[in-house]
């Protein structure tokens, strides 16, 4: 399970998260949108442990992430993170990319990391482009490498953020069909998105970040039919 | 106008296994130069990006020099200036320390570049997957450097070549310096340094080749 | 005079003043060798740029070699080779016409690079407006080609003032020669150094920095 307690993110004077409280179940997956700039990417890298936070607190299966004694390498294997940017290693193969991590962080012999790329690879879609480079990839199989290469860490959680903004229309479908994979196969979720279909079809909870405050928060139907906030009803107007 | 004069050549061929061996001594003092000027450069490179502000401020005043000064200014430094506290140096330390010192000043301003031509984001994604400050640099981002680097880098070495001819003002005799020293004794300065020509020619032309190939071999993305 | 003449004398302002002429002379020379080194290899770029492959192996042969051998050794051989054919000339007029060739290697390469990034696309588009050759060369190739490699061609210039100094070997007396001449003679090495590192520092910084922020500039 995750926990935030009364998270607050300071860049410099800017107040960027303001104060969240959060809890998100094994199985679940939570959908965040609202505007860019509200906050909701960087709550993200600060659950990751990627940014420094200035109050509050996140736990990981019970483990503080920002306390100082907390082996955050150790912890980050068990979340998979895929970011907007596709961010493949282009100095690798498709295989290469997905078995490093396995190999270094965790100690996986050669073989068995090989063994753990190829599978990962095929879950994704990807079983034909093992020896492709990142440059003979389009930008959605970059980023089903991308999770793939998260997947391989047999992650207990996976963090999207808006894994599909930077992506060209006719590609988007690719991605979220493979992130909606990984939900039905119970996959622990929490996805930074701009996608307003995939956030009510595949998600169990959505919240709604506005100027670095979760407005609300709850079931898909409930804040797209009848949003509580006007903030919400706003957002969710010009979406739409 | 006279045309009195004749070109002896045969002269300068009895001479051509002292003028390659000493070519071998100038590659030799070029790649030290240049294997010394790497690690160097990457120090300097890093110190000016995000080192304590003395160290910075030094490996500026190091780059900038040797980017903004001669070379052969540089090798006077390392002869006569040195010289000035009692240190004094053999002409191949000379020819060596100044080269490296150039070598490194020139490789600093490529590395950094390489270093900010790799986004952020490569870290941030090497952090994500578990590995450490260590692992990411060594396996994702240094890569990553070397292979923008490299043209630059063969670039470099070129030079270092060509720039080690500066030794013969220094009286340090790799293939310049042997080429000065032999011309002078026999008067035929034309041919010795014609001959002397070609064989930087063709030894910047293979390394240029060589370094194509291990591009070739290395570079497959 | 009162003052005892000796061979070794401390630096003076005398000396400050006579590493101030030496400097003036390596400007001299490198504004000489650099102005005519670039029309020669802007005109050399063209021909490149324009006759491929018998521009490549010809010419292209001929300025790769220039590129490609040191300085220092093209200065001796080819103001020995003045001498041979009996076109005896003094140092500094041997050394500007040497580096003003080898300058224009380096520029053509710079120039041919400037003409080809104005792709076809953009000559057609000067074409089809009903610009002549050299109107569309005049009025499109030149100032967009010129100034995507200007900054480039600024790196080869401050490269020409600093290997101006290999003049010297000739036995001119541009700054480097003069200082090294003043060593021996005050014994006072790194202060002789200091100054002349200080007029090279002087001559090039500003204007590498002109041209990055320049390149900065036209980048946004």
């Amino acid at each position: 399970m995750i926990e935030i307690k009364d998270l607050h993110k300071y860049f410099g004077d800017l107040h960027v998260l303001k104060g969240i409280d959060l809890n998100v179940q094994k199985g679940e997956v939570l959908s965040i949108i609202g505007a860019s700039g509200s906050g909701k990417s960087t709550l993200l890298y600060c659950i990751n442990g990627l940014e420094a936070i200035q109050k509050g607190e996140v736990l990981v299966d019970g483990v503080s992430v920002h306390a100082k004694d907390t082996d955050l390498n150790k912890l980050r294997t068990k979340m998979g993170m895929v970011f907007q940017q596709f961010n493949s290693f282009p100095h690798l193969t498709a295989l290469e990319n997905v078995a490093l991590a396995p190999k270094i962080v965790k100690g996986k012999s050669k073989a068995e990391a090989k063994e753990i790329a190829r599978a990962q690879l095929e879950h994704v879609g990807l079983g034909d482009k093992i020896d492709n480079y990142p440059s003979a990839l389009s930008g959605g199989q970059q980023q089903r490498l991308a999770i793939a290469r998260a997947l391989a860490m047999e992650p207990e959680y996976m963090l999207f953020d808006e894994a599909t903004s930077a992506l060209d229309p006719e590609l988007v479908g690719e991605v979220l069909d493979t992130m909606r994979l990984l939900a039905e196969e119970g996959m622990t979720m929490i996805c930074v998105t701009h996608e307003m279909g995939f956030a009510r079809d595949v998600s169990d909870r959505v919240a709604y970040f506005h100027q670095g405050i979760m407005e609300e928060i709850g079931p898909p139907k409930q804040i797209f039919g009848e949003p509580t906030s006007e903030h919400t009803a706003k957002f969710l107007a010009n979406v739409r | 106008m006279n045309f009195e004069y004749t070109f002896h050549w045969r002269p300068v061929m009895r001479k051509l296994p002292d003028l390659l061996e000493a070519s071998l001594v100038t590659l030799q003092v070029s790649v030290l130069s240049m294997i010394i000027g790497i690690v160097l450069g990457l120090v300097l490179a890093l110190l000016r990006m995000n080192g304590p502000k003395p160290l910075a401020w030094i490996a500026s005043a190091w780059v900038e020099t040797a980017r903004n000064t001669p070379a052969l200014f540089q090798l006077f430094f390392f002869s006569f200036g040195l010289g000035a506290f009692g240190m004094h140096l053999t002409p191949y330390l000379i020819v060596l320390f100044g080269l490296t010192f150039n070598n490194a000043g020139y490789l600093a301003e490529n590395f950094r570049g390489g270093f900010q031509a790799v986004p952020d984001t490569q870290l941030r994604a090497a952090r994500s997957l578990g590995m450490s400050a260590w692992q990411s640099y060594t396996r994702i981002i240094i890569p990553q450097v070397f292979r923008i680097v490299y043209h630059p880098m063969t670039n470099q070495l070129v030079w270092a070549v060509l720039m080690s001819s500066l030794a013969m003002i220094v009286g340090f005799r790799e293939l310049a310096g042997e080429t000065q020293a032999l011309a002078f004794k026999t008067f035929r300065i034309f041919e010795y340094f014609a001959v002397t020509a070609l064989i930087y020619y063709a030894m910047v032309k293979i390394i240029l080749g060589i370094s194509r190939l291990i591009a070739w071999r290395m570079f497959r993305y | 005079m009162n003052e005892p003449i000796s061979f070794f004398s401390g630096f003076g302002p005398k000396d400050l003043w006579f590493l101030a002429q030496a400097a003036w002379q390596t400007l001299i020379i490198s504004v000489l060798s650099i102005s005519a080194g670039t029309v020669l290899g802007i005109f050399f770029g063209w021909i490149l740029s324009e006759s491929k492959i018998a521009g490549a192996i010809t010419l292209g042969f001929v300025l790769d070699a220039f590129r490609s051998v040191p300085l220092i050794i093209q200065l001796v051989l080819f103001y020995n080779l003045f001498n041979v054919v009996g076109l005896a000339m003094n140092p500094f007029w041997a050394g500007v016409i040497i580096l003003g060739v080898y300058t224009s290697a380096l520029v053509a390469n710079v120039a041919r690079g400037g003409i080809e990034a104005v792709g076809a696309p953009m000559r057609r588009a000067g074409r089809s407006l009903g610009l002549s050759y050299l109107q569309t060369m005049q009025h499109v190739v030149w100032p967009i080609g010129l100034r995507a490699v200007f900054p480039s061609w600024v790196g080869v210039a401050l490269g020409v003032l600093k290997d101006s100094a290999l003049v010297s070997v000739l036995g001119h007396p541009e700054l480097l020669k003069v200082a090294r001449d003043l060593i021996t003679r005050t014994q006072q090495p790194l202060l002789v150094l200091a100054v002349a590192g200080a007029f090279y520092f002087a001559l090039s910084y500003p204007i590498s920095r002109y041209a990055a922020h320049l390149e900065r500039k036209w980048q946004s």
